[in-house]
């Protein structure tokens, strides 16, 4: 994790892509586990049949499975967004009514300026806890959604910092890993469900005549299977823990390119305080977005919690840590203008 | 064996030449990009000006020297923007002129509640807010940018490329008048009895 203080913002961003990187060739991997690992076991189980029997010698699970994850991902990939900002009940803002719209409307035309990218789409969600997150597939389709919570409770210079914050989300391409990434922990249930309907189905029906010749694989090939077997089960549940670690990292990340484009680190430390302040659940955001929000929309206590077991369930780093952070960026930047550190 | 570890290395050599001159064009133009951008907002706020002045001018008889620098000033922008984009020390120093002009305009707002109190003006105010922070975001892009530029083509090896790729150091936006780092100075004795 972060816990090197001495790195400069530029440096962090730097470790933050690369750790980022790693997770998703995890992620990558578990994928061709699944797939190949199958055809190896059914390779195994086939090899010792009699000559003319069916030997298991292309990876035929391995391709179909990679290419049905691969095309589900590019359907998910092109509609992920609007799924995710149709889930939540978003309304655009088109025609900002009042000052408060017409405040987030300009805060996010000029961090889009300061990040150098196009403006996105503005949304706002009807609920009263404080909350934002960014979706999209790359910086001229992106969508900023923000909840009526934090346009009531946050000052200008707060609402910059979270607005920046997602607007990091957007430049560095997050929002598109985020939000396919959402969609593959989706497609991983759906294949996994499909699957595992499959397998009972020519089980239930095909298992009678083969189980004669059923008795010569030997225990490699039942340990093997076993493992393959518990692999599939847990398949939803490491999918989506392998989404939460990479989405953790981004927020620090997220936070550093906020310090980046409003050069003001201590209005998100606050801004940060007064989300986590408000205790109550985001409820208009569900589970399946929860991991593009700028806090924990489900309040979970995990959130608070640092340590191998928290970093691998909860979905946001523990607030602290992250308020802690920029107020080290804050103090670096007061101490460097000079200005009086009080 | 010999030529082909050559032809290998001729390959690379090659494949780097021309990823590093494309990396500088690419700044280059997002350099002139980042530049252009701070025009766009510049003219927003010359469009914005007349609006807030008749918006506060008749409540404010009697700052009427304020409210003239500001006109002044932001037709001097104008004008001196409309030379092109070659007068740029004159446009910098205009512009600067305006932005402390406005900033005067700002802090004599707050001291009137009444005039605050219009739906009008606090509307105003948070277009001048907003159109003072384009222009410094803006800015601060263009900073950015043209010194990641200036870093990568004076950096050891891809200046070997920079002659050829045309790069050339670009010019920081810095703040040259001292009256805007200064704290704006508000004559106080013309503070109305509330």
């Amino acid at each position: 994790m972060t816990d090197e203080p001495s790195l400069n913002l530029f440096q962090q961003q730097e470790a933050n892509r690369r750790r980022t990187f790693w997770l998703m060739v995890g992620f990558v991997a578990f994928f061709a586990w699944l797939g190949f690992g199958g055809d190896y076991i059914y390779h195994l189980y086939t090899l010792r049949a009699p000559h003319q029997a069916y030997h298991h010698d292309f990876p035929w699970f391995g391709i179909a499975l990679s290419l049905v994850a691969l095309l589900l991902a590019w359907y998910a990939y092109k509609t992920g967004p609007d799924k995710v900002l149709w889930s939540t009940g978003a309304r655009e803002v088109i025609e900002p009514q009042g000052p408060k719209e017409q405040q987030l409307v300009n805060v996010v035309e000029e961090m889009a300026i300061a990040a150098g990218v196009p403006r996105p789409r503005i949304w706002i969600v009807d609920d009263p806890d404080p909350n934002a997150f960014a979706t999209g597939t790359d910086p001229l389709h992106s969508h900023v959604a923000v909840t009526q919570g934090l346009l009531d409770l946050c000052t200008r210079d707060e609402l910059q910092g979270v607005i920046a914050h997602e607007l990091g989300h957007v430049k560095n391409l997050d929002v598109r890993l985020m939000t396919t990434l959402a969609a593959l922990v989706g497609a991983v249930a759906l294949i996994h469900d499909g699957a595992t309907r499959f397998f009972r189905g020519s089980g239930g029906g095909g298992g009678g005549g083969s189980r004669s010749e059923d008795r010569k694989g030997g225990p490699l090939l039942l340990i093997l299977l076993v493992a393959w077997i518990v692999s599939w089960l847990l398949a939803p549940i490491i999918a989506q823990l392998l989404a939460l670690g990479v989405s953790r990292k981004r927020e620090y990340l997220a936070d550093a390119m906020s310090a980046q484009f409003t050069r003001n680190p201590l209005a998100l430390a606050s801004a940060l305080q007064k989300i986590e302040g408000a205790e109550a659940p985001t409820e208009h955001i569900k589970r399946g977005a929860a991991h593009l929000c700028i806090a924990d929309p489900l309040g979970r206590r995990l959130t608070d919690h640092e340590g191998l077991f928290a970093d691998a369930l909860a979905t946001h780093p523990p607030m602290a840590k992250r308020i802690a952070i920029l107020k080290g960026m804050g103090y670096a930047q007061l101490k460097k203008e000079g200005g009086a550190v009080s | 064996m010999g030529p082909l570890i050559f032809l290998a290395l001729l390959v690379v050599v090659a494949g780097w030449l021309i990823a590093a001159y494309n990396g500088l064009v690419s700044l280059k133009n997002q350099t002139l990009n980042a530049f252009k951008q701070i025009d766009v907002q510049l003219k927003r706020r010359h469009d914005l000006i007349p609006n807030l002045v008749n918006a506060v001018k008749g409540a404010m008889d009697f700052e009427k020297s304020t409210l003239e620098a500001v006109i002044q000033a932001r037709n001097q922008a104008v004008k001196v923007n409309a030379a092109g984009p070659e007068a740029i020390k004159q446009i910098s120093q205009a512009e600067n002129a305006l932005s402390s002009a406005l900033s005067r305009l700002m802090v004599v707002v707050e001291q009137y509640p009444q005039l605050k109190a219009t739906g009008n003006i606090s509307q105003l105010q948070e277009e001048l807010t907003s159109t003072e922070n384009r222009i410094a975001f803006a800015r601060q892009l263009y900073n950015d940018t043209a010194t990641q530029y200036n870093t990568k083509q004076q950096q050891f090896p891809t200046n070997l490329v920079a002659g050829m790729a045309k790069a050339q150091t670009a010019d920081l936006w810095e703040l040259e008048d001292k009256a805007e780092r200064a704290v704006p100075q508000v004559d106080l004795s013309m503070k109305p009895k509330a």
